[in-house]
Formats: structure tokens, sequence, C-alpha cells
């Protein structure tokens, strides 16, 4: 399968403290890349660094195509939507003017109208909550809000910053089906950085670990599952 | 009571002009939390202009859609020239830049229009509609002229998509850039609409009050006392606070203190909401569940 996005050397942080080291990585055409790592690992900054939100130095191609070095606007119209952390949720706006966002770059508006009855038939609690303040969801709901505005945008590549945070076991697992469903159905690429490393390990092909700031194994995630040292130090059994 | 209905009909008449201004100081504020003093010379300079076109032949409504668009691209140009810059600045720095474009602008009118104080005309007839003694034609026009803006502004701001993503860049910058709204842009957007509604109250107000380089400070301290009353981040607020104070300020000046000391009305609503509600009345009840 061809890469999707490649990153190459990719060295970020904030100010002059580096937080990322050299990582390279790859997601595959309409694969699951999951990236784990401990608090403080740099999972975070590696997604922000890879949709121009901060500074990088090092190689960041999406089809080929060099992305990095652009803004984050130009990066959104390549097909990539960043569900970040702290889920980035218009807390003034409704859910619907929420999803309109997720659509801002879309030039196809007789596609978006449908888009909204295909997000809704994902996520049936936002339909419900249609006109209401986006601020005034539950936790999960505005998880799902969050995945929902990013689906607006018909993405090629998702990138998922801890999806699972902050939610309940069993939101958490609906959220993760869904996620299968996305990439299953649509064919959305996705690259998913998660600390609830079995479940993230289920739902993906491919695994990355990143401690300080470098990438210290890789491979696919039923290479890794099996490993010894990553059982013992990430599922902890 | 006569003379009351007149007092609270002209109150709104002023009132809707203190609310477009309010709202052109809310909408900045809103995207950046700071108010941008130099509103008020800045619509006054409007006015200049609109009174040189009608000087030079031009048909008061042409020049009153020249002076929006001319105001509009100006305010576009101030942000991206002078505010940008300073964007991450401490907010007193900001502040000083505000107080010199407010200087700046006073100092330029007078320069080239002198202090001599110049009559503005009004679009509307000199006989009170409909035969009425309420109101003048002027003030039920300007109540009009600024109602028209108001719910432009609303349909604007509530239906369009770019109304939208102006909405979404002032709450949040950081989503906004990740669905893709070019968030200097649209503060740049922010500043143009300002000064156009800061331009329009100017050319409503002057009639009143005449034209001449310091006839907005009056106003602005109104318009920023009608802020705080609605509450300086509400729209909706500011309007309601806007014909507010317009009335309020009539009726006190007629009633209470007399016209001298009318402007005091403003400076003890700005003292008190600080003091008693300092989020106004429909300030921001933060609403959020984590």
């Amino acid at each position: 399968m061809a890469a999707l996005l490649e990153v190459k050397k990719l060295s970020a942080g904030y100010g002059s403290s580096l937080v990322l080291h050299g990582v390279a990585l790859e997601v595959a055409e309409r694969g699951i890349t999951t990236v784990l790592g401990a608090n403080g690992a740099g999972k975070t900054t590696l997604l922000r660094a890879l949709c121009g939100m901060i500074r990088s130095s090092g190689e960041v191609r999406l089809r080929g195509e060099l992305i990095s070095g652009r803004a984050t606007e130009d990066i959104v119209r390549k097909g990539v939507a960043h569900v970040p952390d702290g889920r980035g949720t218009f807390l003034d706006l409704t859910t619907e003017e929420n999803l309109r966002l997720g659509a801002y770059t879309r030039k196809d508006k007789q596609k978006v109208s449908e888009d909204f009855d295909r997000v809704f038939g994902y996520f049936p609690r936002l339909r419900e909550r249609r006109h209401q303040q986006a601020g005034t969801l539950s936790g999960g709901e505005q998880q799902m809000l969050a995945l929902a505005r990013a689906l607006m945008l018909r993405p090629g590549l998702l990138l998922l910053d801890e999806p699972s945070f902050g939610l309940a076991p069993l939101v958490v697992q609906g959220i993760f089906q869904i996620m299968r469903r996305i990439n299953q159905e649509e064919g959305v690429s996705m690259l998913l950085v998660e600390q609830n490393a079995t479940l993230a390990l289920e739902l993906a092909d491919h695994v990355y670990l990143l401690e300080t700031g470098k990438v210290v194994v890789s491979g696919p995630s039923s290479v890794i599952r099996n490993d010894e040292a990553v059982r013992r130090s990430y599922l902890g059994y | 009571m006569e003379a009351f209905l007149h007092q609270v009909l002209s109150g709104l008449a002023t009132g809707g002009i203190y609310a477009s201004l309010a709202l052109a100081l809310v909408m900045i504020y809103q995207s950046t939390n700071h108010i941008n003093f130099a509103q008020g010379e800045m619509a006054m300079f409007s006015t200049y202009l609109a009174w040189d076109m009608i000087n030079h032949g031009m048909p008061y409504w042409g020049a009153f859609v020249c002076t929006v668009a001319i105001s509009f691209v100006a305010g576009i140009i101030i942000e991206r020239l002078i505010i940008r810059p300073v964007e991450n600045a401490p907010v007193l720095s900001v502040v000083v830049v505000f107080i010199a474009l407010l200087v700046i602008f006073n100092s330029v009118a007078g320069w080239i229009y002198t202090y001599t104080i110049k009559t503005f005309p009004s679009p509307f007839p000199q006989q009170p509609l409909f035969g009425n003694r309420f109101i003048s034609s002027h003030e039920l026009g300007a109540i009009g002229v600024t109602l028209a803006v108001l719910v432009l502004l609303y349909v604007f701001f509530r239906f369009t998509t770019l109304g939208l993503a102006m909405r979404a860049a002032a709450q949040n910058q950081v989503s906004s850039r990740l669905v893709g709204i070019r968030v200097g842009w649209m503060l740049a957007l922010g500043w143009g609409l300002a000064a156009s509604v800061g331009a329009i109250a100017g050319m409503l107000v002057a009639p009143i009050i005449y034209l001449e380089p310091n006839m907005m400070s009056g106003v602005l301290l109104y318009a920023f006392a009608a802020a705080l009353v609605g509450g300086i981040d509400n729209p909706f607020g500011a309007v309601l606070g806007g014909f507010a104070v317009g009335v309020l300020e009539n009726l006190v000046g007629a009633y209470v203190i007399g016209t001298e000391l009318k402007l005091t009305v403003a400076l003890v609503l700005i003292i008190g909401v600080l003091l008693v509600k300092p989020t106004g009345l429909f300030g921001k009840v933060f609403v959020t569940r984590v």
C-alpha cells in the first residue's frame, strides 16, 4: 500500500525547547496508524506539527506533496482534518453551526447538506442536539461533535488527539466503533494518538511508540501487541 | 405628557445612533478583547468625507453609500497596517495605539476641514412626517436607518457562512484555523464592518449635533456606556443598552439635571455598571460542561 502521509526527521517544539527529535512515520492509504506514548512523550506536539500549528523542521508529505511549512488553513484545504486536544468545540455556537464550520472550505454546497445526514447517521444524538449550544453538550457528545465536524470536511486523513480522554469506558467504546466504521465504509485514513493502548492497538494496523520525542518501537499492531516489553509498559499485564 | 413623549422618541433616535456605535465597539471587542477608543473619531472622519462629497454636488444617498464603502476599506487597511503588528502586544501598548489613532484622526480632520462648526444635511424632509408633533423627520429617519442596519447585520452574522466564520474566529482562533478559516482576514473584516457602522452613526448624528472634529467624543462616551450596560460581549445587549441610554439621557436631562450636565449620565452609568454588575445586563453567563 502506498503511504498517504510520510514524515521524515520531524523536529518541533515550543520556543527554544524541542519536544520532537527527528520523528519518522507513515500512514498508509486507508490505514489506521496509532502513536502511543506516556504524558509528555510529544504526541500532541506531533499532531500540531503535522498540521502546521507550530513551527517544525523536517519533511511532511501528503500523497507525495510537501506540506510541512504550510499554514494550517492551507493544510486543511488538502483534506487533513484535526480533532485536537481539548476537542476544539466552538462552545457558544450551536451543534449545527459547528458542523457547518467543519465544511467551511468546501465548495460543493449541495453535497454538504447530504453530509449532515451522513454524520447524523453515525451520531444520532447530535441530530437531537442540532440547535443546542455546543457548550451545553456532555463530554461524550462534544467528542462526537468534534469527530462529526472533522468528517464534514470529507477528509482524506483524520488526525485524532486522544478521543478517549476524560470519557466513560462505554462512551469510548462507542466512539472507537464509529471510528472503525468511518475507516472501513469511507476509507478515511487515520493517525490516532492515544494513551489507551489496548483500544488503540485493536483499532490500528500500524503502531509507533513515542518516548521523549523519539520513536522507539514501530511495527504492525499484531506484532507489537505480543511484544513482551510493550505489553508490560503500555498494556499493564 | 406631549413633552414627555417627545423626549422619549427623540431619545430613541439618538439612542439608535449610540446603539450602532456601541455595536461597532462590541464587534471589535468580541474578537480582540480591546475597546477601540478611536471608533468615534474614525466615524467623525467618515462623516467629513460624506460632507465633502455632498458639497461637491453628490446626491446625499450616493455620498452615503460611498462613505460606507470607503470606511469599510479604510477599516480593513487600518487593521492590517496598524493593529496587526501590535496584535500580541500588552494591553496598554494597544490602548496607546488606539489613543494615537484617535488623536491623529482628530488633528487631521481639524487640519483639513478646520475646527469651525459646520451644518450637515439630513436626507429627510424639514417638516415632520405624517403631520405628527412628537418627532422630527430626521429623528424618525435615523431610527429607520438604524433598524435597517441592525437587521442587515443580524442576517449577515446569523445566516451567511462568512458571518458564521467571523463569529467563529472571534470565539476560538485555534479551532477556526483548524477548519480552514483565515482568522487574520476575519479580524480585518470585523474592523471594516465596525468602521462602516460607525460611519453611518456619524452621518446620522451630525445633523443633530453639527459637524466638527470633536463631535463624537460625547457620542462615543454614550456608546461606551451603552455597551457596558448591555454587556460588552453581547451585541443584543449593546443595542438595547444604546436605546436605553438615549432615552435615559434625554429624560434625565429634561427633568432632573438639565441639558448642560447630561453627559454625566453616561459617566454615572459606566461607573455604576462597573461597580454593581461588571458583566452588564446581558453579559455572558458562561454555560459549559466539561
